[in-house]
């Protein structure tokens, strides 16, 4: 029976399948049932910063509005003595997960900004979690901010969240970086243990009939998992990080290429979410039955296997490559 | 021990006591009662619990008569049953009260007491509704302050309790209920030594049981009816006493002492004034400044005004006394005097004190001001020899003549007492934080604090104004801040300053803080010369800040409020600044650190800003303004418009002598126009190069700002410059026609609703529409002119327009406009279609509810008239009857058409065979009809007019009445679910022609958002608490069970065809309709420029199907029901959670949330099927069926 598992942020892990950032964490019972399915760690949805935010002053903003302006009705609604508006429902989840579920669970924070928010951190933490997955996940539409003004605050943010913890930190990054590896390196030495590649981000689209912007989420396809590939290839050994491969990870095929890749685990969500949490047990299946074909013993043997540093053609994995695809695609 | 302080309004001292004191309580909302109930069913619903340790039943009914039912069961059950309400609804539970006393039953209501509903309706402080009770035979017993409506509510608890006579326990409505003022609080343990329970355990050993069962409640007969009824008498004889022993039992536990009749002033007064409520507590302060000076005066003050007790008042009145006042406020027409008047009168003939002179006055209805002036005035008057009996004291009275004149420089006021007032506008949170400053003040240092607030009766851009008062003597000031003697103003409102004389309150040195977008540099060039001038002849020290940019620096948008206190607070000196701060901030932790972290965030930054934006303004020696403050109305209006409710629009109301009133309650129609508010932002800007003339953004204006017209080419030659027109596009008005689409600028309120739902979008730029919001201040002038202009293009002849696409019925002119109405209303896009299809022609019958404020609370009316002068004639006659009362005016008109065409043979040879033919047989179903019925009818009134048969004048005096009339029964869900709904199925039931239209916000709106059973589960509501957790009631499928009812249920946000179509249908119909029409609600809580999408989302998510029931189809074999909307498409959740009212029982019990929204995703589920296999139903006769 082939070794299936890995180790990521120091977690030892049975096998390289973990639940990405998604609905899945949400209930006990959905998060019991991808456990059940045979899955290492579960990251949970994420706690975000400006939704914590919002909630809590729209919740001020229509109690108040209209309070006090009409001699009939001094206000519109009762007024509870607690509201949970901050954190409290996110913590209570994570030590519900921890309850729960014999495997890891992974707290997920998302924000941009410094600030009180980042105590959240701690938190988790203290709730139980087993590390932490910080989400960088920003749309700079200002036309005068620089990258350099921007990576600059989001290595400040890394630090000042690892400074509030003791257990691991991943950072979930976006690939839209002028110079990916320079700032992966910095979000390391700032005290990332690993490197989520990549967020998706969920992009608008237009609805033609009411001309409008609708924020839509598509599902991921295997062809998605080019991306984080090539920068997992790319980054593989030059850090002190472990990776994490997420977006398009459909298949034991998809496993097999992140970890040759490099990735200690690769992250699922899309595919849980079209399949149910039965693609699991098959998908293990098909990983054993691919290692034994291919007389693989452990996952680990092939982790970073087919990384930049280990391939004999290094250039493949940048602008040849490039233009290999253009190629093929003129040859059709 | 320091006896515990709170700073706290009468309503929550009330409600405080009677809540720890209670098993049962039983209630319904009704101003200003209202909080006492909602803190009863919060604390409960929190799991407070009374002194016994159990947390009080909290049940909110159908009405106050069903309260009262409520209650009386309860009691007979054993239960320490209580009761809140007020004015109307006190008059509805007085059938119980005669039932509950009479079986002498231990119970406490509460009455926050309020004006009757006469000549018109008052929401405001007086006795008329307690003095409606006196003869119950419940006892009455009189709060003066907060303070002592805390603590009567104990005593009252106390005395029911051992004399087994029921008691009201009344405070005036406002004045007290809503002051906040400093008090001792009423500990439990205090609460637990004041009752004795051995008197609970009697009262409950009494209780109906199957266990010792009795009958009571019997039917007696001439024989003993009359014994029966006399066997109470040994009851109420020894209550006086009881009631006098528990003052002095309280005494011994608290150390405050009353009696039943608290005489206060000079030991051998000569003259004294009786009195009881808040008014005693300015005439005490009066009487004591009175005997500082010399003056042999006194005061005597009524606590327990039933029973009457003649032994007890004697001894409290001196013996020296030779002439008394009594003052009452209330009002008994035709009555030779006011109730407390006459027991006076009969107490000193009863009590050998016969040679007392006694006369009495009226003083302080609807919360009129009753100050130490007029106190004075009154005491003034008894010096005379023959001094006026039957007075007013208040108004001027130019047409009885009974008015006291008084001195309105005349003040008593502590000179260390400080007085401030503030002007906010409604949204901006003015009074909150004021609410806060008191708190502190009152709570964080010795001093006395009271502060008292008086909003505008709109329900967009109001304005409120805060009275604050503090020292270090006790504040014996029940009414308002004079002018010339506040300590401090703020106006957190540049745009006040233009509208009212805020600085008359400054008296001379006071400090002026104004929030402004000028510095203060630049402040005073823009002042308008009036304030200019106060501020220099009244020595003020003058700050400013601007509020907004501070506010929108740090997050808190609008609101200026949390600055302004800091501002106030730095300014004032009242605590140190330091301090002050740390109060301030320690008070938003408390206010809404529950909310959120970045709530109180925001708020700490707008407090740490406000002190480096704050400037003092160096003041000029001269006046150098050239703009002068605004007339309330302009020259030009109508002299009642200019001349009555000028003044009332412009805070003046107070000086409106009687003969200035119309005798009768009739107002004229049309009089929002005048008012022109100013109150938005922005205002929508019409492109008509992308304009498709749909009418829209016509038809879902809530307040009839933006109109649209095709008229004559040829008038765009006189056009104003920037007049903005295009070709029309209507087919039927095409050739030789101008189109134009116009806001008036002055009176839209900003809402937005035009724009989201105008449809036309430019091609190159997705964001622009034919609508889009621009500032209003640079388009006020030149959109006046050209709204001007507009107003004067002829409107088309009814007869011309087909009324049943959306864009021709949007020519039709609305007689609704400018209403007071929540900018971006979801009510008011329906009463105003209505107004358009109908108005011309319409009776409305309106139920109390928002619908009637912003319909007809003075001073302006929306209703409107059009060219020919014709318009809906409009009235309300109360919450609970409307129904009925729409249906009495269907019968006076269906008797009077009845009547004339029984007269009109008689006359044939007057009138000619053809026209009274005509006149009978006329087809009205058109408007051409309708019209030239009007016609014949002028003919009729021509021919006839002259004729001096008595038969001929009767047929001319209802002559009208040929003409078809509508008649429109509007009311919200409160009425029609719940109050009115007994009377609202009995007119269904009846057949006759009448139109109901519910305005259905599925909450009591006007009375602040509690729940009616069209409150739909899972919502939040107050007395829903913990989320609604039963379904909405299905009123329109209890109609259709009729059969011959009309009804249909809409959204004009969802179709707005359906909803015209349903109207134009129900109106036709020669039967009685119902029309259920969803209304957005600012007690949604959300955006309500989103409005017309919730509803969307409500209709998508099947919690709100639409469907019209048509009786006449079946008639022709066809099913009557029609659905027009689909299979719920999206979650009910989806819809549900974009609204606070579900959202924020996710925040308080997500469990429960989840459950609830589950179950209400069932029933939007089962309420589709069920109606989908109604409307599939197969209808043929039944030859039909059987082949």
């Amino acid at each position: 029976m082939s070794n299936l598992s890995t180790t990521y942020l120091g977690l030892n892990l049975k096998n390289p399948l973990v639940v990405a950032a998604s609905p899945f964490s949400k209930t006990l019972e959905k998060a019991r049932k991808v456990e059940e399915a045979g899955v290492s760690a579960i990251v949970m949805h994420s706690l975000f910063e400006e939704q914590i935010i919002h909630e809590s002053l729209e919740l001020d903003h229509f109690l108040t509005r209209s309070a006090d302006t009409s001699a009939e009705a001094l206000s519109y609604f009762p007024d509870s003595d607690k509201y949970l508006v901050g954190p409290e429902k996110y913590l209570k989840q994570v030590s519900d997960l921890k309850k729960a579920l014999k495997i890891p669970v992974i707290g997920s924070l998302n924000g941009v900004s410094k600030g009180g928010w980042t105590s959240y951190a701690k938190q988790i933490q203290d709730a139980g979690a087993d590390a932490l997955e910080l989400n960088l996940y920003y749309i700079p539409t200002d036309l005068s901010l620089t990258a350099q003004e921007l990576e600059d605050a989001q290595v400040e943010l890394v630090a000042e969240v690892k400074s509030a913890i003791s257990i691991p930190l991943a950072v979930k990054l976006s690939p839209f970086f002028t110079a990916l590896p320079n700032f992966a390196r910095r979000v390391v030495e700032a005290g990332a243990n690993g490197l989520t590649l990549f967020n998706r981000f969920y992009q608008p689209d237009f609805d033609l009939e009411e001309m409008k912007i609708n924020p839509s989420l598509e599902l991921s396809s295997s062809a998605e998992m080019r991306l984080p590939l090539r920068w997992v290839s790319i980054l593989y050994g030059k850090l002190n990080a472990d990776f994490a491969l997420t977006s398009g990870v459909h298949t034991a095929v998809d496993v097999v290429k992140a970890m040759m890749a490099g990735a200690k685990v690769t992250m699922m969500a899309s595919a849980l979410l079209q399949g149910g949490e039965q693609v699991i047990p098959s998908m293990l299946a098909d990983l054993e039955t691919w290692m034994k074909e291919k007389e693989y013993t452990s996952v680990q043997q092939m982790q970073g296997s087919m990384s930049q540093k280990a391939v004999k053609e290094p250039a493949a994995f940048e602008r040849a490559n490039y233009m290999a695809a253009l190629n093929t695609f003129r040859d059709l | 021990m320091k006896k515990p302080v709170i700073t706290i309004d009468g309503n929550e001292a009330t409600a405080s006591v009677a809540h720890r004191l209670s098993e049962v309580i039983a209630i319904y909302p009704i101003t200003p009662s209202s909080n006492m109930g909602e803190f009863a069913d919060e604390w409960s619903a929190k799991g407070k619990k009374n002194i016994w340790g159990t947390v009080p039943s909290v049940i909110e009914m159908q009405s106050e008569g069903g309260a009262a039912g409520a209650v009386h069961g309860a009691l007979q059950t054993g239960a320490l049953t209580t009761t809140f309400t007020a004015s109307q609804g006190l008059l509805l539970m007085i059938p119980n009260m005669y039932k509950i006393a009479g079986e002498l039953t231990s119970t406490v209501f509460h009455v926050a007491a309020r004006a009757i509903a006469a000549q018109g309706l008052s929401i405001f402080g007086d006795h008329q509704d307690v003095m409606s009770t006196r003869q119950t035979g419940f006892a009455l017993i009189s709060s003066t302050s907060v303070q002592e409506a805390h603590d009567f509510a104990a005593i009252s608890q106390m005395s029911t309790l051992k004399s087994r006579v029921p008691f009201l326990h009344f405070f005036d409505g406002f004045r007290t209920s809503h002051e906040v003022s400093k008090i001792f609080q009423l500990t439990d343990d205090e609460l637990r030594q004041l009752i004795d329970d051995d008197l609970v355990r009697a009262h409950r050993s009494r209780a109906l049981t199957p266990d010792r069962p009795v009958l009571r409640g019997t039917a007696q007969n001439p024989d003993v009816y009359f014994q029966a009824r006399e066997t109470v008498n040994p009851y109420y004889t020894a209550t006086p006493a009881i009631v006098q022993e528990m003052m002095d039992q309280f005494a011994k536990v608290t150390g405050r002492h009353y009696n039943l009749f608290d005489y206060i002033g000079h030991p051998e007064a000569e003259r004294v004034v009786i009195i009881m409520g808040s008014g005693a507590d300015t005439a005490e302060a009066t009487v004591n400044y009175l005997v500082a000076q010399g003056e042999k005066v006194g005061l005597l003050k009524v606590r327990l005004y039933r029973p009457f007790s003649l032994d007890y008042f004697t001894k409290a009145l001196p013996a020296s006394v030779k002439k008394v006042a009594v003052l009452d406020r209330t009002k008994e027409p035709g009555s030779l005097g006011e109730p407390l008047y006459l027991d006076v009168v009969n107490a000193l003939a009863e009590g050998g004190r016969g040679n007392v002179k006694a006369i009495g006055g009226r003083y302080g209805l609807s919360s009129k001001e009753f100050t130490p002036a007029m106190f004075k005035a009154v005491l003034d008057e008894l010096k005379k020899d023959q001094p006026k009996n039957h007075f007013t004291v208040g108004i001027v009275d130019d047409v009885s003549h009974t008015s006291l004149d008084f001195d309105p420089a005349f003040s008593v006021e502590p000179a260390e007492t400080v007085r401030c007032v503030f002007f906010g506008l409604g949204s901006d949170g003015t009074v909150g934080a004021n609410k806060n400053s008191i708190k502190i003040i009152g709570e964080e240092t010795d001093n006395f604090a009271q502060g008292y607030f008086v909003y505008d009766s709109k329900k967009s851009g109001q304005m409120t104004i805060s009275h604050l008062r503090f020292g270090p003597k006790r504040i014996q000031s029940p009414y308002l801040i004079e002018s010339n003697q506040a300590n401090f103003v703020a106006c957190h409102q540049f745009t006040f300053l233009e509208r009212y004389d805020i600085l008359k309150y400054a008296k001379e040195g006071a400090v002026f803080l104004l929030n402004s977008l000028f510095d203060k540099d630049q402040v005073w060039d823009n002042l308008p010369v009036e304030v200019q001038q106060a501020v220099i002849a009244k020595k003020l020290k003058f700050y400013v800040i601007n509020g907004y940019a501070v506010a929108e620096k740090t997050g808190m948008g609008q609101r200026v409020n949390t600055i302004m206190q800091t501002a106030f607070f730095a300014i004032s000196g009242v605590l140190p600044r330091e301090q002050a701060i740390e109060e301030i901030k320690h008070a938003i932790e408390k206010t809404y650190g529950k909310r959120g972290e970045a709530v109180v965030q925001k708020n700490y930054a707008a407090v740490d800003a406000t002190i480096a934006n704050l400037q003092e303004v160096t003041i000029p020696k001269t006046v150098s303004s050239k703009m002068s403050r605004r007339a309330a109305v302009p020259a030009e209006a109508p002299a009642f418009v200019r001349d009555v409710l000028g003044p009332m629009i412009g805070f003046d109301g107070d000086s409106l002598p009687v003969s200035a009133m119309p005798v009768d309650g009739s107002y004229p129609l049309g009089t929002t126009q005048w008012e022109k508010r100013n109150i938005a932002l922005d205002i929508p800007v019409w492109e008509p190069d992308l304009c498709i003339q749909c009418g829209k953004c016509v038809m879902v204006c809530p307040h009839a700002v933006i109109r649209h017209k095709v008229y004559d080419e040829k008038l765009v030659a006189s056009a104003p410059e920037t007049f903005k027109h295009m070709p029309s596009k209507f087919k039927e008005f095409s050739q030789g026609y101008a189109y134009t689409i116009q806001v008036a600028p002055e009176d839209c309120t900003g809402c937005t609703l035009c724009v989201e739902v105008c449809p036309a979008k430019d091609k190159t730029q997705a964001g622009r529409k034919a609508l889009n919001m621009a500032p209003q201040p640079a388009l006020r002038e030149s959109e006046a002119k050209n709204w001007d202009f507009f107003l004067e293009i002829p409107d088309l002849d009814r007869k011309l327009i087909n009324p049943s696409t959306i864009k021709n019925s949007q020519l039709l002119r609305p007689l609704f406009e400018f209403s007071g109405a929540c900018a971006g209303c979801g009510e008011t896009p329906y009463v105003k279609l209505v107004s358009q299809l109908f108005g011309d022609r319409a009776i409305v019958a309106n139920a109390t509810g928002c619908s009637s404020i912003y319909g007809g609370n003075l001073p302006t009316t929306p209703w409107a008239v059009d060219a020919k002068g014709r318009g809906p004639a409009w009235s309300n006659s109360l919450f609970e009857d409307n129904a009925e009362f729409g249906l009495g005016m269907r019968l006076t008109l269906d008797k009077q058409n009845e009547y004339a065409r029984e007269l009109l043979p008689s006359f044939e040879k007057e009138l000619g065979a053809d026209l009274v033919k005509a006149l009978l047989n006329a087809d009205q179903t058109t408007e051409a009809g309708i019209e030239a019925q009007r016609e014949r009818v002028a003919a009729l009134k021509e021919k006839l007019g002259k004729s001096s048969d008595s038969r001929a004048k009767d047929l001319v005096s209802i002559s009208d009445s040929l003409v078809k009339k509508s008649v429109w029964i509007m009311g919200g869900d409160g009425w029609a679910y719940d109050i009115g709904y007994g009377g609202l199925d009995h007119v269904l039931a009846s057949g006759r022609n009448v139109n109901i239209l519910v305005l259905d916000t599925e909450v009591y709106s006007n009375t602040g958002g509690q729940a009616s059973k069209a409150t739909p589960r899972a919502a939040v509501a107050k007395f829903a608490m913990g989320g609604k957790g039963i379904g909405k009631k299905d009123l329109g499928m209890i109609a259709m069970a009729y059969g011959y009812v009309y009804v249909a249920q809409i959204a004009m946000g969802a179709n707005d065809q359906q909803t015209l179509r349903a109207i134009l249908e129900a109106e036709s119909y020669d039967g009685p309709s119902i029309i259920i029409a969803y209304s957005h609600c600012i007690a949604h809580g959300y955006d309500l420029a989103k409005g017309l999408d919730q509803q969307k989302l409500a209709v998508q998510s099947g919690h709100w199907p639409m469907y019209r029931y048509d009786p006449r189809l079946a008639e022709q074999g066809k099913n009557p029901l029609t659905i027009e909307s689909k299979e719920p498409s999206v979650p009910m959740s989806q819809y549900a959670y974009n609204e606070t009212r579900y959202k924020m029982l996710t925040q308080m019990d997500e469990a429960r949330a989840e459950d609830l929204m589950k179950k209400a995703q069932k029933d939007a589920k089962a309420r589709w099927n069920l109606y989908h296999q109604m409307a599939s139903m197969h209808y043929g006769n039944e030859e039909e069926s059987k082949s």
